[in-house]
């Protein structure tokens, strides 16, 4: 298993090294996003109106973190299901977006447009959520707090570990 | 003459609130150690490396409090209650409730409920919202059965009502073929639970509460044991594997419950559940 530590946000180049089952060590900003997130912005492109980060230099990590307990820096974060988001995820790639985090398996157009893109659709474990959360330096509520946990964070990481799907 | 108990309605408090504070940052300890068997003779070195992160993070959850799984789930709760079974001074549904909330609260749990699904699904930000099933039997007991659920595994569910013409053989194919449709979705590796017989809604739960047994047991009946048996060696056979990415175990354990049907029918439910497998019980 070939590993990689790589620096967010990614050039299309080192993108380009990676295979499917190559573990990837990533440093850099998150953010999280999951399902009602994925609607609002949508929505936002769909409405023409500003998105509040520029795709093209965003890793969207599919997660809804649990709350931070009193002097920790967060809560415990994972991955959740990725194909909730398929019906999403091309809109945000045909707009800029490069890097997904995710688990499990996505859908035939999720598979051709991270292709045509040459984005990367990256597996973190699930269930290992307070293990991952060792590797998260700086967290902070980003956007839409009322969504609570489907809100968008924003995390500082270092080594965070995943595979590469796509 | 029959032999009330009665019990002050703290003591059902404070035996949930423990229940809840063992299992939130705590899977079942069977599905760690055949975690850790799986690691030791495991050659691959990708599933090698996903199932050392699962015991990684089993110490850590334990040793730093944290929810083993972001997802902390939708607390179910199954309830055997003995007719002569009494709080003195409140009822169950109440302390059951607060109970739950004061852990979500103590534990620092998400909120992962909605108020309904289909238009806002606006988080419940002040209950966790149990789903609880409850059983009338003889005997002045109360048996509780808590688990936390993920909502990723449970997506993965699936009901159907099979001919009675279907045969072991395509009840293990029906099984496994959606194991393995499924992939990585669910976080395996997981645990199947299976309900055959009943009707529509039993099945279901009867499925749920085959997910609840303890980890690895056999059915009582030779059959259905070998059946389970048979499911479990061919999901894994078919090399789904760790979160879908082809090594390493798919499953960990199948458990199949029975119940009467009609004679037209043959229903079968597949609950999976992942590998951060949270569940535990206690009897007053």
């Amino acid at each position: 298993m070939k590993t990689h530590k790589l620096t967010l946000p990614l050039l299309s180049d080192s993108i380009r090294l990676l295979s499917p089952g190559d573990k990837v060590l990533l440093s850099g900003t998150l953010y999280t996003a999951r399902d009602k997130a994925h609607r609002r912005l949508v929505d936002l492109i769909r409405q023409g109106k500003p998105l509040p980060f520029k795709l093209p230099e965003t890793a969207i990590f599919y997660c809804g973190p649990s709350p931070i307990p009193p002097g920790k820096i967060c809560g415990a974060i994972g991955p959740t299901t990725s194909s909730r988001m398929d019906a999403y995820t091309p809109t945000l790639l045909e707009h800029g977006l490069r890097i997904m985090i995710g688990k499990g398996e996505r859908s035939p157009e999720v598979q051709a447009a991270v292709k045509q893109h040459q984005a990367l659709y990256l597996v973190a474990t699930g269930g290992v959520a307070a293990y991952l959360s060792t590797h998260v330096t700086k967290f902070e509520l980003f956007l839409w707090p009322e969504l609570g946990a489907e809100a968008i964070y924003k995390m500082e990481v270092v080594d965070f570990p995943c595979y590469v799907a796509l | 003459m029959r032999n009330i108990l009665f019990v002050d309605s703290a003591l059902l408090h404070e035996k949930l609130l423990e229940a809840l504070g063992q299992i939130y940052c705590r899977p079942d300890e069977t599905v760690l150690n055949l975690i850790r068997e799986y690691e030791t003779k495991e050659t691959h070195p990708l599933a090698k490396d996903m199932l050392q992160s699962i015991l990684k993070n089993a110490d850590i959850a334990r040793q730093q409090s944290l929810p083993c799984c972001q997802d902390t789930g939708t607390p179910v709760l199954f309830i055997r209650k003995g007719e002569d079974f009494c709080l003195g001074d409140g009822d169950i549904f109440s302390t059951i409730e607060a109970a739950l909330e004061q852990g979500w609260q103590k534990y620092h749990l998400r909120r992962s409920m909605v108020e309904e699904p289909l238009f806002e699904r606006k988080i419940i930000q002040d209950r966790p919202a149990p789903v609880i099933h409850w059983e009338n039997v003889p005997g002045n007991t109360l048996e509780v059965k808590l688990a936390l659920k993920g909502g990723g595994a449970e997506n993965m569910a699936a009901h159907y009502m099979l001919p009675t013409s279907t045969t072991a053989e395509e009840v293990v194919e029906r099984v496994v073929a959606h194991v393995v449709n499924v992939g990585g979705q669910p976080c395996p590796p997981v645990i199947v639970g299976i309900g055959l017989g009943g009707n529509f809604e039993s099945s279901a739960l009867l499925a749920k509460r085959a997910l609840l047994e303890p980890t690895g047991r056999a059915h009582p009946d030779v059959r259905y044991a070998e059946l389970e048996q048979r499911i479990l060696n061919e999901i894994n056979r078919r090399g789904k594997g760790v979160m879908g990415l082809g090594a390493g175990p798919t499953a960990l354990a199948v458990h199949i419950l029975t119940e009467p049907c009609h004679i037209a029918s043959l229903p079968l439910a597949v609950n999976l559940d992942c590998h951060a497998h949270r569940h535990t019980g206690f009897t007053l």
